[in-house]
């Protein structure tokens, strides 16, 4: 089976169109926008909330975006588990409407950072990661707020049920603080719920799907995502 | 009516990058005694009602549910009645 992306389309999205081209033009899957005023889903298999900056990031990033319509019918999608996947500022989105938890707070450093970096997978046992076969994945990250926080007990949820995905490391996959690219917590770059079924991510896999960029690790995510519907 | 003043800050033990850049500001203009600088919020509207619990009970909700995010922020606001005249102004 052909699975159907539906990428959410917020006032300030501005990776959509990549999602969009990525997983449609270069990956051949079936891929539909969703107006974020529209409560429709259009029988997608899985909801891609895109990066960007919806709202304008007023107030917090993410905080306007989940009260958007749109938004009521992915939390029930994702309650129900369907599969919903934020990449940047949609995984901010996640964090505020609180299907995922913690917060992101700026960037150490206070800029923004735009480069490609290494990213070890610490899950390979979820319907996002199982068809990788590397030990870690080269794509880019662009973001001012990528610093994930959350308290103590949370931290040991996320690593007591393997809900840690994707860190910060070198090309061998070693973890330390000088491959931080941003202060987050345990290098932490990607989490998922405790289901499985709703991952965040601060890098951009759509942003590295089409070989003419010079780099395709991305794609490895989104066939992984194809495959569970085989 | 009320006025209401809401000031969002971050809570005390996660780090505010904002206000340590601000700080390193102050310590480049000399003020040597400045410390801890943080930098919240402060939001302010009015209330359309005449009954002071529903505007703070409408104010509480507003914060805690949008305004701030309580995992890495706290809130504290101040309600203040005033008559339709000076909202014009």
């Amino acid at each position: 089976m052909k699975p159907k992306f539906g990428v959410v389309v917020f006032p300030g999205s501005n990776c959509d169109y990549d999602a969009y081209y990525s997983v449609k033009k270069i990956l051949g899957f079936d891929a539909e926008f969703l107006w974020h005023k529209e409560q429709d889903l259009k029988n997608c298999d899985i909801i891609i909330l895109p990066g960007g900056f919806s709202y304008g990031d007023y107030l917090r990033t993410g905080a306007i975006a989940k009260f958007s319509p749109i938004l009521e019918k992915v939390v029930s999608f994702a309650e129900n588990g369907g599969i919903v996947f934020g990449i940047c500022n949609g995984f901010q989105i996640l964090l505020e409407t609180g299907l995922l938890p913690g917060v992101m707070l700026q960037n150490e450093s206070l800029r923004f950072v735009c480069k490609n970096i290494y990213l070890k997978i610490e899950n390979k046992d979820t319907l996002f990661t199982r068809g990788i076969r590397k030990e870690t994945i080269r794509i880019p990250i662009k973001h001012g707020q990528g610093n994930y926080y959350t308290d103590e007990d949370t931290l040991k949820d996320l690593i007591a049920n393997k809900q840690i995905i994707f860190t910060y490391s070198s090309s061998d996959g070693t973890v330390r603080n000088k491959y931080n690219p941003n202060g987050s917590l345990k290098n932490i770059a990607g989490i998922s719920n405790k289901r499985k079924n709703v991952l965040g991510m601060m890098p951009h896999p759509e942003n590295a799907c089409d070989p003419i960029l010079g780099k395709t690790d991305g794609a490895l995510i989104f066939k992984s995502i194809a495959k569970y519907f085989n | 009516m009320f006025k209401a003043t809401v000031i969002v800050k971050r809570r005390p033990k996660i780090l505010d990058p904002q206000g340590k850049a601000v700080e390193q500001g102050a310590k480049l203009l000399g003020f040597n005694n400045v410390k801890n600088t943080r930098i919240g919020k402060y939001i302010e509207f009015f209330v359309d009602t005449i009954d002071i619990e529903i505007a703070e009970k409408e104010v509480k909700e507003y914060s805690e549910k949008l305004l701030s995010n309580p995992i890495m922020e706290d809130f504290e606001f101040t309600l203040t009645e005033v008559n339709q005249k000076e909202e014009v102004k």
